[in-house]
């Protein structure tokens, strides 16, 4: 029996299914690695249908990765068919044919709410990838699994900066980091802080800083890119997201095991002599994208983890 | 106190509605022109426990329970007079629902429930914070404090 059939929002989840989930994508992660050639073919014969009516490379290709890891198929649909859909078949339409073809979908869909009306309509399992501004849970427990693997979960002190209004990823990460008795700092210029009500919502030890007031305490900074959209110019964001740039120099105070995360793609916000240190995860951090969809990919569709031998 | 409206036989008397709600009662009950029954409405009424209030009569029918529920959400204080042959039947105060669907219209344009050609009705779960109730949109997770200001 699987826990959840759908993956709407992390918001879904327990602190239990979260760390259940976290720990079949550790018994998963030997594969996700493709090692020489090992297979495991828990999802042979079935297929996926990645539905992405937004671009999106690397959440695509990371789903894709998961599925033929699993030994299973993936069909997809083109950024240039998902455009003339949007201007004709309605989402509902779409969804009742593709969930016969397929035996889970995966979806991105500019329109917040879009994936929960998806699963209304399926007849297969849906998994969120990314509704507008809304949910993007596998992104969420990629990065749980990240911290948990690289840094610990429980009690971990954690910096988010960058742009805590728009992103949806922080908002995502700060509710499932309260489950974890976290201590959250916040940094991030004045247009772009995390909005009031949202933090009426969530309950824990979560405080505004600056990265020098906490550099040297915190064990994982969580790095997000300020896009240029969200300055009314080009000087303004200039300035803005110049005193935002994470480099090893700023570095040299943290302690020695500190973790620097970034959803990726970046810009500018992490210069590159970051890259070089021990610091540097945000490429590992992409990576284990694929043992986590690995076992979200297993569980709504199902098959059992249980005789899955590490290693 | 003097009635207001005349007596009715059979019907459904919606009474201590927050004074100024009565046409948004009408609107979430569905009540429009195209109504068979005759339906009264007494607005600003003098009132002992609310000062002022309006009441809603709609003769010759009884309204279904979980649709009158629904008033909860912008007069919690409404009472529901079931009347037959002249004679009050069953009265009860109006219950907050969990739960609605249509009625409240998402604020949020990038939201699913707005699409306009979409199968979709709209979902909101509501609940109260201290007195203040609050409903949040089952699929994009808005949440509204002043619903009557939302009433589709
Ligand atoms: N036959 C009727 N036709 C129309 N309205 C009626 C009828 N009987 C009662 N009502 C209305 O129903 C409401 C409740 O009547 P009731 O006699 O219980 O008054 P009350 O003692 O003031 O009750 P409450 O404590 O609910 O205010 C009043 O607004 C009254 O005018
Ligand atoms: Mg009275
Ligand atoms: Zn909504």
């Amino acid at each position: 029996m699987s826990r959840f059939k759908h993956l709407i929002s992390i918001e879904d989840l327990t602190k239990d299914d979260i760390l259940y989930i976290l720990q079949k994508a550790e018994e998963l992660e030997f594969y996700a690695k493709g090692t020489k050639g090992d297979k495991i073919n828990l999802l042979e014969g079935k297929i996926l249908a990645n539905l992405f009516f937004e671009p999106s490379t690397r959440t695509r290709m990371s789903f894709e990765s998961a599925m033929k890891r699993l030994g299973g198929d993936v069909i997809n649909m083109t950024a240039q068919e998902a455009s003339s859909i949007v201007k004709g078949e309605t989402l509902a339409d779409t969804i009742r044919v593709v969930s016969e073809y397929a035996d889970a979908i995966v979806i991105r869909h500019p329109l917040e709410g879009s994936a929960r009306f998806a699963a209304e309509l399926s007849s297969v399992p849906v998994i969120n990838a990314g509704d507008g501004a809304g949910q993007h849970p596998t992104q969420t427990l990629l990065d749980l699994y990240t911290i948990k693997k690289e840094s610990r979960l429980e009690g971990a002190t954690i910096a988010l900066m960058g742009d805590l209004k728009y992103s949806r990823t922080v908002h995502s990460l700060i509710k499932a980091l309260t489950l974890f008795n976290t201590r959250i700092y916040l940094i991030s210029p004045d247009a772009l802080k995390l909005p009031e009500d949202f933090l009426e919502d969530v309950k824990g030890d979560i405080s505004e800083a600056t990265l020098d007031e906490v550099i040297s305490e915190i064990d994982v900074l969580y790095v997000t890119r300020i896009q240029k959209e969200r300055f009314p110019d080009e000087e303004e964001y200039r300035k803005v997201a110049g005193s935002y740039i994470i480099n090893s120099e700023i570095l040299s105070k943290a302690k020695k095991d500190l973790i620097v995360m970034h959803p990726l793609p970046r810009v500018n916000e992490i210069s590159s002599d970051v890259d070089l240190t021990r610091h540097a995860i945000y490429f590992k951090q992409a990576f284990y994208g694929v043992p986590v969809r690995m076992a979200i990919l297993c569980e709504v569709m199902g098959v059992a983890l249980g005789e899955v031998k590490v290693g | 106190m003097q009635l207001t409206i005349s007596k009715i036989k059979d019907g459904t008397v919606i009474d201590h509605i927050n004074s100024g709600m009565a046409l948004m009662v009408l609107r979430i009950l569905g009540i429009s022109s195209g109504t068979k029954e005759p339906v009264s409405m007494a607005m600003n009424v003098p009132s002992k426990k609310m000062g002022k209030k309006d009441i809603v009569k709609v003769e010759g029918k009884f309204i279904n329970e979980d649709e009158l529920n629904r008033i909860a959400l912008i007069a919690p204080g409404a009472t529901i007079n079931l009347i037959e042959n002249y004679e009050i039947r069953k009265k009860f105060r109006v219950v907050l629902p969990g739960f609605v669907e249509g009625i409240i219209k998402c604020p949020n344009s990038n939201c699913i429930s707005n699409a306009e050609r979409e199968p979709i009705r709209s979902k909101f779960h509501v609940s109260k914070e201290g007195e203040a109730i609050v409903a949040r949109c089952h699929y994009c997770g808005r949440k509204l404090r002043s619903v009557e200001d939302f009433i589709a």
